[in-house]
C-alpha cells in the first residue's frame, strides 16, 4: 500500500523530494522484515489465514458430523483436541472455526479505517465546528463499550454478521478518525498542499490525491491496531450468542456452548477453541507492533 | 481553574445527552415493534397491543424520548420486564455488586501495572522491557472471557484452590467474598494490566528524559532519590487518567466476566435484560453505565488538572 502511496505523489514535489521519500518507504520496509516481532506476527496471523481459507480440506474431520456413540471423547490420536458434547470433532472445528472470524473481524475493521479515514481527511482539512460536532459525538460512542453497544443493537435488529460488521465498524470509525485527524493536521501547513491549492486544484483531489497518502503510515498502523480490537469484539460477542448462530464452527460460539461442562472435567472442547482465539490475537498484536514501530513517525 | 472545570462538565453534559439518544435509538427505536419483540412472533396481537400501549411504545418518538429521559431524572424508571422489579432497585444492587468486584480488581491492578510499567521504563530497551510491554499487550488483547477460562481451568479444576461462582453463599462474611472475588477480579487485571502498564512506562521514560531529571541527576542526587523525587512524580499524572478511562473498560469486560462467574452485578443484569428482551432494563441500564464513565473521566480530568500545574495555570497542554 504504503509503498504505491510514495510514488503516487505527483508532480510538485522535486525530484529529489520524491527519491527520498521513495527511500524512506523502502526503509521502512525493510525495517519491518527484519523485525522479529513482526515476522513471528506474520507467521501466526498467515497460518490462520490459512485455515479460513482450505479449512475443510486441512481438518481431518467433517466439523459438522456429529456421533452421538462418540461424544466428549478425550483428546488422543483418532481426536487430536478430543470430541464435543454431540461426537464433533473439536480439531477440525477449531481449524474451520477461524473461518467466520477471520472474515467479520478484518471486514468490520476495514470498514472503520475507511469512513474514519474519510472522517479524519475531512475534519482535519476543515477544522472550526466540524471539529467540536464529531468530538462530541465521539465522546458519547466511546461512554458505552463497544460489547455493550453491539448488544444492544443486535438484540434490537437480531443477530447476523453483517450486523456485527455495521455495529463494529461504526463505532471504531471516529476513534480512527481521530488519528488521521491528527496526522492530517500536521500535513496541511506543508508547502505541497498549499501548491496544491495554488494550481486550483479540486478539494476532493487535495484530499484524496494529495494529503491521503502521506498519511497512510498512520492510518495502517490504526488498521492493524483495530483488528486487534475487533477480534476480541467479536469473539466476545460470538461467546455471548450474539454472534453467528449454531451449529457454525467460531471459536466463540463453541466456548458458549460447551462451557457448561467444563465443571464436569471435560476441558478440551473449551480450552483448544479459546486458546485459538488467544493465540490469534496475540499474532495480530506482534503484527501491529512491528507495524507500528517501522511506520510510526 | 474554577472555569476550566466548569466547561469540562458543560462538555460532559452534552456528551450525556448525545448518549441518551445513542440509547434510544440503539434500544427503542431500532427494534420497530418493541411489544412484538418482546413477546416473540406466535404472541397474540391483543397481547402485543396490550404490552405496546403499558411501554408506552404507541406514542411519538420524542414523547416517549422525553417520558424514559424524565423518569430517569426523577428516579422512576419503571419496572423491569425479567427481574418484575422497579429498575432503580435492580440497577442500584446490581451497581453495588459490580463495585466491590471493581475494587478488588482495581487494587491489585493498579500497583502492580504502574511497578511493572515504571520497572520496563528503567529498563527501556532491554528484554526485560520487551517482556513487559509485549506480554502486558498481549494479555490486554485477550478476551476476557478466555482468560476466565484458562484461570478457572487451572485454579478451580487442575488445583481447587478459587471457587468456579463468584456468589458466595448467604451469609457469608466479608473475608469469603472477597476470596469468592479474586478469580474474577484476576480475568480483569489480566485486561487491564497492559494498558496502565504502558501508561506508566511511556510517562516514566518522557519523565526520564526531561531536562529536570537531567538537572537532578548532574547535581549529583543518587539515582534512586532522582526516580522518586522527580521522576515518578510527574510519570504518574497521566496514568492517572488512563485508570480512570480504563473504569469505562471495566464495565464492558463486566458483562462477560459476571455472567461466566455467576455474579449479579451491572454485567449480568444488561446481559440478562438483552438476552430477554427486556428493552426498558437495557435502555437504563446502559445509560447508567454510560453516566459511570462520564463521571469515571470527569473526576479523573478534574484530578489531573488538579495535580498538574500546566493545567491548573492554564498554560499548555
Amino acid at each position: 500500500m504504503s509503498t504505491v502511496a510514495g510514488t503516487n505523489t505527483p508532480t510538485t514535489s522535486a525530484a529529489p523530494v520524491a527519491d527520498e521519500e521513495r527511500k524512506a518507504q523502502r526503509e521502512r520496509w525493510a525495517l519491518l522484515w527484519k523485525s522479529k516481532t513482526f515476522i513471528a506476527g506474520a507467521i501466526i496471523v498467515g497460518i490462520f489465514v490459512i485455515f479460513a481459507i482450505f479449512g475443510e480440506l486441512i481438518a481431518p474431520d467433517d466439523p459438522f458430523e456429529t456421533n452421538p456413540l462418540n461424544d466428549l471423547a478425550a483428546p488422543s490420536w483418532d481426536h487430536l483436541f478430543g470430541t464435543d458434547r454431540v461426537g464433533r470433532d473439536v480439531f477440525s472445528r477449531v481449524i474451520v472455526g477461524a473461518r467466520n472470524i477471520m472474515i467479520v473481524a478484518p471486514a468490520a475493521t476495514l470498514l472503520g479505517t475507511v469512513l474514519g479515514t474519510i472522517l479524519g481527511l475531512v475534519t482535519g482539512y476543515y477544522r472550526g465546528a466540524v471539529d467540536d460536532v464529531l468530538s462530541r459525538i465521539i465522546d458519547a460512542f466511546l461512554a458505552i463499550p463497544v460489547v455493550i453497544l453491539a448488544m444492544v443493537v443486535i438484540t434490537s435488529l437480531g443477530p447476523s454478521n453483517l450486523v456485527i460488521i455495521l455495529v463494529v465498524g461504526l463505532v471504531f470509525a471516529p476513534v480512527i478518525a481521530r488519528t488521521v485527524r491528527a496526522a492530517v493536521l500536521q500535513e496541511v501547513g506543508m508547502e505541497y498542499v498549499a501548491a496544491a491549492k495554488l494550481r486550483n486544484e479540486r478539494t476532493l483531489y487535495v484530499l484524496f490525491a494529495e494529503i491521503l497518502p502521506n498519511v497512510m503510515g498512520p492510518v495502517l498502523v490504526e488498521f492493524t491496531v483495530r483488528l486487534g480490537y475487533a477480534i476480541f469484539t467479536v469473539a466476545t460477542l460470538s461467546f455471548l450468542g450474539f454472534g453467528i448462530q449454531p451449529p457454525a464452527p467460531d471459536w466463540g460460539l463453541q466456548v458458549f456452548d460447551n462451557y457448561g461442562l467444563i465443571s464436569g472435567g471435560y476441558w478440551w472442547p473449551v480450552l483448544f477453541p479459546a486458546l485459538a482465539i488467544a493465540i490469534l490475537v496475540v499474532g495480530v498484536n506482534l503484527l501491529a507492533d512491528g507495524i507500528a514501530k517501522a511506520f510510526e513517525r | 481553574m474554577a472555569r476550566f472545570i466548569g466547561k469540562r462538565i458543560l462538555l460532559s453534559l452534552i456528551t450525556l445527552v448525545l448518549l441518551s439518544l445513542i440509547v434510544f435509538i440503539g434500544a427503542q427505536v431500532l427494534p420497530g415493534d418493541v411489544g412484538r419483540s418482546i413477546l416473540g412472533p406466535l404472541a397474540d396481537q391483543r397481547a402485543v397491543d396490550a404490552l405496546n400501549e403499558r411501554l408506552g411504545t404507541n406514542d411519538s418518538l420524542v414523547s416517549q424520548y422525553f417520558d424514559w429521559i424524565g423518569g430517569v431524572l426523577t428516579g422512576d424508571m419503571g419496572n423491569s420486564l425479567v427481574f418484575r422489579r422497579p429498575i432503580s432497585d435492580v440497577l442500584g444492587d446490581a451497581l453495588v455488586n459490580s463495585l466491590k468486584l471493581a475494587i478488588i480488581a482495581f487494587i491489585i491492578v493498579v500497583p502492580l501495572s504502574i511497578l511493572g510499567g515504571v520497572y520496563a521504563a528503567l529498563n527501556e530497551g532491554s528484554k526485560r522491557d520487551r517482556f513487559i510491554s509485549l506480554g502486558g499487550l498481549s494479555a490486554t488483547a485477550v478476551p476476557d472471557f478466555v482468560w476466565a477460562v484458562v484461570l478457572i481451568l487451572i485454579f478451580s479444576l487442575l488445583l481447587g484452590i478459587f471457587p468456579v461462582t463468584a456468589t458466595a453463599p448467604p451469609g457469608s462474611g466479608f473475608v469469603d467474598q472477597i476470596y469468592y472475588l479474586i478469580l474474577p477480579a484476576m480475568c480483569l487485571v489480566f485486561v487491564l494490566f497492559g494498558y496502565i502498564a504502558r501508561m506508566a512506562r511511556a510517562g516514566t521514560i518522557e519523565a526520564l528524559d526531561a531536562d529536570y531529571t537531567r538537572t537532578a541527576i548532574i547535581k549529583g542526587l543518587p539515582r534512586r532519590a532522582v526516580v522518586r523525587g522527580h521522576v515518578l512524580r510527574n510519570s504518574l499524572l497521566p496514568t492517572i487518567a488512563v485508570v480512570a478511562t480504563q473504569a469505562g473498560y471495566l464495565l464492558g469486560g463486566l458483562l462477560v466476566i459476571e455472567t461466566i462467574f455467576n455474579y449479579q452485578g451491572i454485567g449480568q443484569a444488561l446481559y440478562r435484560a438483552a438476552t430477554q428482551k427486556d428493552f426498558p432494563l437495557l435502555a437504563t441500564g446502559v445509560l447508567v453505565v454510560g453516566v459511570v464513565y462520564l463521571v469515571a473521566t470527569l473526576i479523573a480530568d478534574i484530578m489531573y488538572s488538579v495535580l498538574n500545574p500546566r493545567v491548573r495555570l492554564g498554560g499548555e497542554q
